[in-house]
Protein backbone atom coordinates (compact mmCIF):
# COMPACT_ATOMS: atom_id res chain seq x y z
CA UNK A 1 0.00 0.00 0.00
CA UNK A 2 1.55 3.99 -1.04
CA UNK A 3 1.63 6.06 2.04
CA UNK A 4 -0.37 8.79 1.60
CA UNK A 5 0.26 12.21 3.33
CA UNK A 6 -3.19 13.32 3.51
CA UNK A 7 -5.46 13.02 6.84
CA UNK A 8 -8.43 11.29 6.49
CA UNK A 9 -11.59 11.22 8.54
CA UNK A 10 -15.40 10.31 7.87
CA UNK A 11 -18.59 12.83 7.85
CA UNK A 12 -20.84 11.53 10.66
CA UNK A 13 -23.65 13.30 8.76
CA UNK A 14 -23.38 11.74 5.12
CA UNK A 15 -20.50 9.10 5.36
CA UNK A 16 -18.44 11.13 3.43
CA UNK A 17 -14.42 10.55 3.19
CA UNK A 18 -13.08 13.90 4.18
CA UNK A 19 -9.40 14.86 3.89
CA UNK A 20 -7.16 17.47 5.52
CA UNK A 21 -3.78 18.61 4.13
CA UNK A 22 -2.56 18.67 7.92
CA UNK A 23 -3.82 17.51 11.10
CA UNK A 24 -6.43 19.87 12.49
CA UNK A 25 -6.81 20.87 15.89
CA UNK A 26 -8.90 19.67 18.73
CA UNK A 27 -12.37 22.23 18.60
CA UNK A 28 -11.31 23.32 15.27
CA UNK A 29 -14.54 23.97 12.64
CA UNK A 30 -14.80 23.34 9.48
CA UNK A 31 -17.79 22.01 6.73
CA UNK A 32 -18.31 18.49 5.47
CA UNK A 33 -17.28 19.09 1.23
CA UNK A 34 -20.26 16.94 0.34
CA UNK A 35 -23.15 17.84 2.48
CA UNK A 36 -21.49 20.82 4.16
CA UNK A 37 -22.64 20.25 7.71
CA UNK A 38 -20.52 22.18 10.26
CA UNK A 39 -18.19 19.26 11.61
CA UNK A 40 -16.18 20.22 15.22
CA UNK A 41 -12.99 18.50 15.53
CA UNK A 42 -13.50 15.87 18.95
CA UNK A 43 -10.36 14.07 18.68
CA UNK A 44 -6.98 14.72 16.79
CA UNK A 45 -5.97 10.95 17.42
CA UNK A 46 -7.43 9.05 15.40
CA UNK A 47 -9.10 11.91 13.83
CA UNK A 48 -12.94 11.89 14.93
CA UNK A 49 -15.17 14.66 13.80
CA UNK A 50 -18.88 15.25 15.42
CA UNK A 51 -21.65 17.40 14.02
CA UNK A 52 -20.82 21.21 15.64
CA UNK A 53 -23.01 22.15 17.87
CA UNK A 54 -26.07 24.69 17.58
CA UNK A 55 -25.02 28.23 18.38
CA UNK A 56 -25.16 29.01 22.49
CA UNK A 57 -26.76 32.01 24.10
CA UNK A 58 -23.09 34.12 24.79
CA UNK A 59 -21.25 33.39 21.76
CA UNK A 60 -20.63 36.32 19.86
CA UNK A 61 -18.13 38.81 19.41
CA UNK B 1 8.76 33.62 24.19
CA UNK B 2 5.59 32.25 24.25
CA UNK B 3 1.31 32.92 23.75
CA UNK B 4 -1.49 31.32 24.87
CA UNK B 5 -4.43 31.63 22.47
CA UNK B 6 -7.23 30.66 24.17
CA UNK B 7 -10.85 29.28 22.89
CA UNK B 8 -13.65 27.12 22.90
CA UNK B 9 -14.08 27.04 19.03
CA UNK B 10 -11.35 26.94 16.24
CA UNK B 11 -12.69 29.00 13.81
CA UNK B 12 -11.33 30.72 10.56
CA UNK B 13 -10.35 33.43 12.98
CA UNK B 14 -8.13 31.37 15.49
CA UNK B 15 -6.76 29.58 12.87
CA UNK B 16 -5.58 32.79 11.09
CA UNK B 17 -4.10 34.13 14.34
CA UNK B 18 -1.87 31.16 14.99
CA UNK B 19 -0.87 31.76 11.56
CA UNK B 20 -0.18 34.80 12.13
CA UNK B 21 2.28 33.95 15.36
CA UNK B 22 4.00 30.99 13.53
CA UNK B 23 4.72 34.02 10.81
CA UNK B 24 6.60 36.41 13.02
CA UNK B 25 8.10 33.38 14.91
CA UNK B 26 6.49 33.44 18.25
CA UNK B 27 5.28 29.87 19.85
CA UNK B 28 1.48 30.13 20.07
CA UNK B 29 0.10 27.07 21.40
CA UNK B 30 -4.02 27.13 21.53
CA UNK B 31 -6.02 26.22 24.82
CA UNK B 32 -8.69 24.81 24.71
CA UNK B 33 -10.66 26.14 27.50
CA UNK B 34 -13.58 23.07 28.02
CA UNK B 35 -10.64 20.76 28.87
CA UNK B 36 -9.18 22.74 31.71
CA UNK B 37 -9.30 22.99 36.08
CA UNK B 38 -7.84 26.21 37.23
CA UNK B 39 -6.28 26.17 41.07
CA UNK B 40 -6.77 29.79 42.29
CA UNK B 41 -3.73 28.61 44.28
CA UNK B 42 -1.67 27.10 41.70
CA UNK B 43 -0.24 28.62 38.35
CA UNK B 44 2.97 26.46 37.76
CA UNK B 45 1.49 24.90 34.47
CA UNK B 46 0.65 28.34 32.93
CA UNK B 47 3.70 29.94 34.23
CA UNK B 48 5.06 28.78 31.05
CA UNK B 49 3.07 31.32 29.07
CA UNK B 50 4.19 35.27 28.70
CA UNK B 51 0.45 36.74 28.21
CA UNK B 52 -3.06 35.33 26.98
CA UNK B 53 -5.01 36.15 23.65
CA UNK B 54 -8.70 35.51 24.14
CA UNK B 55 -10.16 34.16 21.20
CA UNK B 56 -13.08 32.46 22.96
CA UNK B 57 -16.37 32.48 21.51
CA UNK B 58 -18.02 32.17 24.81
CA UNK B 59 -18.29 34.95 26.57
CA UNK B 60 -19.46 32.78 29.82
CA UNK B 61 -15.35 30.74 29.01
CA UNK B 62 -13.87 34.64 28.11
CA UNK B 63 -14.66 36.19 31.57
CA UNK B 64 -14.08 33.32 33.79
CA UNK B 65 -10.86 32.62 32.68
CA UNK B 66 -9.64 35.63 32.13
CA UNK B 67 -10.17 36.49 35.70
CA UNK B 68 -8.18 33.69 36.79
CA UNK B 69 -5.48 34.19 34.45
CA UNK B 70 -5.34 37.88 35.63
CA UNK B 71 -5.50 36.23 39.27
CA UNK B 72 -1.91 33.86 37.89
CA UNK B 73 -0.45 37.70 37.27
CA UNK B 74 -0.48 36.79 33.57
CA UNK B 75 -0.92 40.00 30.66
CA UNK B 76 -4.67 39.00 28.99
CA UNK B 77 -5.76 40.68 25.77
CA UNK B 78 -8.47 41.84 26.60
CA UNK B 79 -8.32 42.18 30.17
CA UNK B 80 -11.27 41.16 31.78
CA UNK B 81 -12.71 44.59 32.84
CA UNK B 82 -12.99 45.84 28.85
CA UNK B 83 -14.63 42.30 27.93
CA UNK B 84 -16.98 42.74 31.26
CA UNK B 85 -17.46 46.85 29.98
CA UNK B 86 -17.52 46.04 25.90
CA UNK B 87 -19.88 42.52 26.50
CA UNK B 88 -22.57 44.79 28.44
CA UNK B 89 -24.49 47.25 26.09
CA UNK B 90 -25.27 49.16 29.48
CA UNK B 91 -21.62 49.34 30.65
CA UNK B 92 -20.55 50.38 27.14
CA UNK B 93 -23.13 53.48 26.63
CA UNK B 94 -22.34 54.83 30.52
CA UNK B 95 -18.37 54.33 29.39
CA UNK B 96 -19.05 56.39 26.11
CA UNK B 97 -21.11 58.94 27.70
CA UNK B 98 -18.49 59.07 30.19
CA UNK B 99 -16.02 60.14 28.16
CA UNK B 100 -18.56 62.07 25.83
CA UNK B 101 -18.18 59.98 22.91
CA UNK B 102 -21.52 60.52 20.64
CA UNK B 103 -23.52 57.28 20.79
CA UNK B 104 -27.22 56.92 20.12
CA UNK B 105 -29.89 58.69 22.74
CA UNK B 106 -30.51 55.52 24.58
CA UNK B 107 -32.86 55.44 27.90
CA UNK B 108 -32.67 52.66 30.62
CA UNK B 109 -35.88 51.59 32.80
CA UNK B 110 -36.51 48.63 35.25
CA UNK B 111 -40.14 47.72 34.80
CA UNK B 112 -42.55 46.93 32.34
CA UNK B 113 -44.46 50.36 33.50
CA UNK B 114 -41.22 52.54 33.40
CA UNK B 115 -40.08 50.83 29.96
CA UNK B 116 -43.36 51.95 28.03
CA UNK B 117 -42.02 55.77 29.54
CA UNK B 118 -38.66 55.38 28.46
CA UNK B 119 -39.78 54.03 24.50
CA UNK B 120 -42.66 56.83 24.48
CA UNK B 121 -39.60 59.33 25.97
CA UNK B 122 -37.12 57.97 22.59
CA UNK B 123 -40.25 58.08 20.04
CA UNK B 124 -40.40 55.80 17.01
CA UNK B 125 -39.18 54.04 15.41
CA UNK B 126 -36.90 52.91 18.83
CA UNK B 127 -34.51 49.74 18.86
CA UNK B 128 -34.62 47.55 22.25
CA UNK B 129 -31.54 45.03 22.64
CA UNK B 130 -30.98 42.87 24.96
CA UNK B 131 -27.85 44.97 27.37
CA UNK B 132 -25.81 41.25 26.92
CA UNK B 133 -25.79 39.29 23.38
CA UNK B 134 -24.25 39.39 19.74
CA UNK B 135 -24.68 38.91 15.93
CA UNK B 136 -27.85 40.69 16.02
CA UNK B 137 -29.72 38.37 18.38
CA UNK B 138 -33.32 40.05 20.22
CA UNK B 139 -32.42 43.29 18.82
CA UNK B 140 -35.97 44.40 18.19
CA UNK B 141 -36.99 47.80 16.13
CA UNK B 142 -40.57 48.98 17.64
CA UNK B 143 -42.40 51.17 15.24
CA UNK B 144 -45.64 52.42 17.46
CA UNK B 145 -47.31 52.34 20.70
CA UNK B 146 -48.59 48.55 19.98
CA UNK B 147 -45.33 46.75 19.02
CA UNK B 148 -43.82 49.09 22.71
CA UNK B 149 -46.75 46.85 24.62
CA UNK B 150 -46.52 43.73 23.28
CA UNK B 151 -43.20 43.67 24.00
CA UNK B 152 -42.89 44.57 27.29
CA UNK B 153 -45.63 42.00 28.28
CA UNK B 154 -43.85 39.12 26.70
CA UNK B 155 -40.42 40.36 27.84
CA UNK B 156 -42.52 40.61 31.75
CA UNK B 157 -43.77 37.03 31.08
CA UNK B 158 -41.45 34.92 28.76
CA UNK B 159 -38.23 36.34 29.75
CA UNK B 160 -35.84 36.15 32.64
CA UNK B 161 -35.50 38.98 35.59
CA UNK B 162 -32.44 40.20 33.95
CA UNK B 163 -34.65 40.41 30.47
CA UNK B 164 -36.61 43.13 32.47
CA UNK B 165 -34.31 45.31 32.04
CA UNK B 166 -34.95 47.70 29.19
CA UNK B 167 -31.91 49.10 27.03
CA UNK B 168 -34.33 51.25 24.43
CA UNK B 169 -32.64 53.34 22.17
CA UNK B 170 -33.30 55.66 19.08
CA UNK B 171 -33.55 54.46 15.68
CA UNK B 172 -30.84 55.77 13.72
CA UNK B 173 -31.89 56.11 10.24
CA UNK B 174 -28.54 55.02 8.56
CA UNK B 175 -27.76 53.94 4.69
CA UNK B 176 -28.20 50.35 4.81
CA UNK B 177 -25.08 50.11 6.10
CA UNK B 178 -22.73 50.49 9.57
CA UNK B 179 -19.10 51.16 9.54
CA UNK B 180 -16.40 48.96 11.78
CA UNK B 181 -13.27 50.48 12.15
CA UNK B 182 -10.52 47.58 14.31
CA UNK B 183 -7.83 48.93 16.53
CA UNK B 184 -5.68 47.45 17.79
CA UNK B 185 -2.83 48.89 20.69
CA UNK B 186 -4.35 52.30 19.83
CA UNK B 187 -4.09 52.40 16.30
CA UNK B 188 -7.20 52.36 13.91
CA UNK B 189 -5.68 49.95 11.38
CA UNK B 190 -8.78 49.22 8.85
CA UNK B 191 -12.34 49.76 8.57
CA UNK B 192 -15.44 47.90 6.70
CA UNK B 193 -18.69 48.85 5.77
CA UNK B 194 -21.12 46.06 6.69
CA UNK B 195 -24.41 46.49 3.75
CA UNK B 196 -27.64 44.43 4.18
CA UNK B 197 -31.13 45.28 3.01
CA UNK B 198 -32.08 44.32 6.72
CA UNK B 199 -31.43 47.00 8.84
CA UNK B 200 -29.97 44.53 11.29
CA UNK B 201 -26.65 44.91 9.60
CA UNK B 202 -23.97 41.92 11.45
CA UNK B 203 -22.58 39.72 9.31
CA UNK B 204 -23.60 36.93 11.35
CA UNK B 205 -27.05 38.13 9.62
CA UNK B 206 -25.90 37.99 6.46
CA UNK B 207 -25.15 41.60 5.64
CA UNK B 208 -21.71 42.10 3.16
CA UNK B 209 -18.28 43.99 4.23
CA UNK B 210 -16.74 45.98 2.27
CA UNK B 211 -13.40 47.59 3.09
CA UNK B 212 -13.59 51.41 3.35
CA UNK B 213 -10.83 54.17 3.83
CA UNK B 214 -9.84 54.90 7.40
CA UNK B 215 -10.69 58.13 7.84
CA UNK B 216 -9.05 60.68 10.31
CA UNK B 217 -12.73 61.39 12.03
CA UNK B 218 -13.29 57.46 12.12
CA UNK B 219 -10.00 56.70 13.32
CA UNK B 220 -10.02 59.32 16.28
CA UNK B 221 -13.57 58.35 17.64
CA UNK B 222 -12.72 54.80 17.29
CA UNK B 223 -9.61 54.97 19.18
CA UNK B 224 -11.57 56.97 21.77
CA UNK B 225 -14.00 54.92 22.20
CA UNK B 226 -11.75 51.62 22.53
CA UNK B 227 -9.64 53.97 25.38
CA UNK B 228 -13.17 54.53 26.64
CA UNK B 229 -13.90 50.69 27.39
CA UNK B 230 -10.31 49.99 28.12
CA UNK B 231 -9.45 47.65 25.67
CA UNK B 232 -6.45 46.84 23.50
CA UNK B 233 -7.49 44.59 20.78
CA UNK B 234 -11.37 45.33 19.61
CA UNK B 235 -13.86 46.26 16.97
CA UNK B 236 -15.90 49.69 16.77
CA UNK B 237 -19.56 49.92 15.50
CA UNK B 238 -20.52 53.04 13.61
CA UNK B 239 -23.75 54.22 12.74
CA UNK B 240 -23.80 57.25 10.42
CA UNK B 241 -26.53 59.50 11.35
CA UNK B 242 -28.26 61.51 8.66
CA UNK B 243 -28.18 64.96 11.41
CA UNK B 244 -25.49 64.33 13.82
CA UNK B 245 -23.07 62.11 11.90
CA UNK B 246 -21.00 59.40 13.07
CA UNK B 247 -21.91 57.63 16.44
CA UNK B 248 -20.83 55.10 18.29
CA UNK B 249 -22.63 52.19 18.55
CA UNK B 250 -20.71 49.40 20.49
CA UNK B 251 -17.48 47.90 20.72
CA UNK B 252 -16.79 43.98 20.88
CA UNK B 253 -13.53 42.79 22.45
CA UNK B 254 -13.70 39.70 20.35
CA UNK B 255 -13.66 40.65 16.87
CA UNK B 256 -14.34 38.30 13.85
CA UNK B 257 -12.33 39.41 10.75
CA UNK B 258 -12.14 36.56 8.16
CA UNK B 259 -14.40 38.49 5.84
CA UNK B 260 -12.21 42.27 6.77
CA UNK B 261 -8.75 40.55 5.61
CA UNK B 262 -9.31 40.58 1.88
CA UNK B 263 -11.79 43.08 1.58
CA UNK B 264 -9.22 45.96 3.30
CA UNK B 265 -6.23 44.30 2.85
CA UNK B 266 -4.89 44.62 6.16
CA UNK B 267 -3.61 41.45 7.67
CA UNK B 268 -5.80 42.20 10.97
CA UNK B 269 -4.30 39.07 12.43
CA UNK B 270 -0.71 40.34 11.73
CA UNK B 271 -1.62 43.10 13.78
CA UNK B 272 -2.78 41.74 16.69
CA UNK B 273 0.05 38.86 17.01
CA UNK B 274 2.55 41.44 16.58
CA UNK B 275 1.14 43.89 19.20
CA UNK B 276 0.65 41.43 21.96
CA UNK B 277 4.54 40.09 20.90
CA UNK B 278 5.36 43.95 21.62
CA UNK B 279 3.49 44.09 24.84
CA UNK B 280 5.60 41.31 25.90
CA UNK B 281 8.83 42.60 24.39
CA UNK B 282 8.02 45.57 26.18
CA UNK B 283 7.99 44.02 29.59
CA UNK B 284 4.52 45.06 30.22
CA UNK B 285 3.71 42.30 32.98
CA UNK B 286 0.57 42.14 35.58
CA UNK B 287 0.54 43.92 38.04
CA UNK B 288 0.50 42.43 41.73
CA UNK B 289 0.20 39.07 40.49
CA UNK B 290 -0.84 36.83 43.71
CA UNK B 291 0.36 33.52 42.96
N1 LIG C 1 -30.03 52.47 17.30
C1 LIG C 1 -29.94 51.83 16.13
N2 LIG C 1 -30.38 52.40 14.99
C2 LIG C 1 -30.31 51.76 13.81
N3 LIG C 1 -29.80 50.52 13.66
C3 LIG C 1 -29.34 49.89 14.75
C4 LIG C 1 -29.38 50.51 16.04
N4 LIG C 1 -28.86 49.66 16.94
C5 LIG C 1 -28.50 48.56 16.26
N5 LIG C 1 -28.80 48.68 14.95
C6 LIG C 1 -28.52 47.67 13.91
O1 LIG C 1 -28.61 46.39 14.51
C7 LIG C 1 -27.35 45.74 14.47
C8 LIG C 1 -27.10 44.95 15.75
O2 LIG C 1 -27.13 45.81 16.86
P1 LIG C 1 -25.97 45.85 17.93
O3 LIG C 1 -26.27 46.93 18.88
O4 LIG C 1 -24.66 45.96 17.22
O5 LIG C 1 -26.11 44.45 18.66
P2 LIG C 1 -25.22 43.11 18.56
O6 LIG C 1 -24.31 43.17 19.73
O7 LIG C 1 -26.19 42.00 18.63
O8 LIG C 1 -24.45 43.17 17.26
C9 LIG C 1 -26.33 46.84 14.22
O9 LIG C 1 -25.21 46.35 13.53
C10 LIG C 1 -27.14 47.81 13.37
O10 LIG C 1 -27.17 47.40 12.02
MG1 LIG D 1 -23.05 44.64 16.77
Amino acid sequence: MPQTATIQAVCPECEAQLTFDRRPFKGQVTHCTDCSAELEVIEREPLLLELAPEVEEDWGE
Amino acid sequence: MHIAMTYTRLRTEERIMLDAFDALGILATPIDLREFVFDPRDRSSWSRYDAVLDRSLSLTNSMTSIRVFEHYGLPCYNNSSAIQTCSDKLLTTLALEHHRIPTPNTRIALTARSGLEAIEQIGYPSVIKPTVGSWGRLVARVNDRDAAEAILEHRETLGSVQQRVLYVQEHIEKPGRDLRVFVVGGQAIAAIARASEHWVTNTARGAQAIGIPVTDELASLAVRAVESVGAHIAAVDFLECPTRGLLVNEINHSMEFRNSIVTTGVNIAEHVARFVVEQVESGVSQAGATV
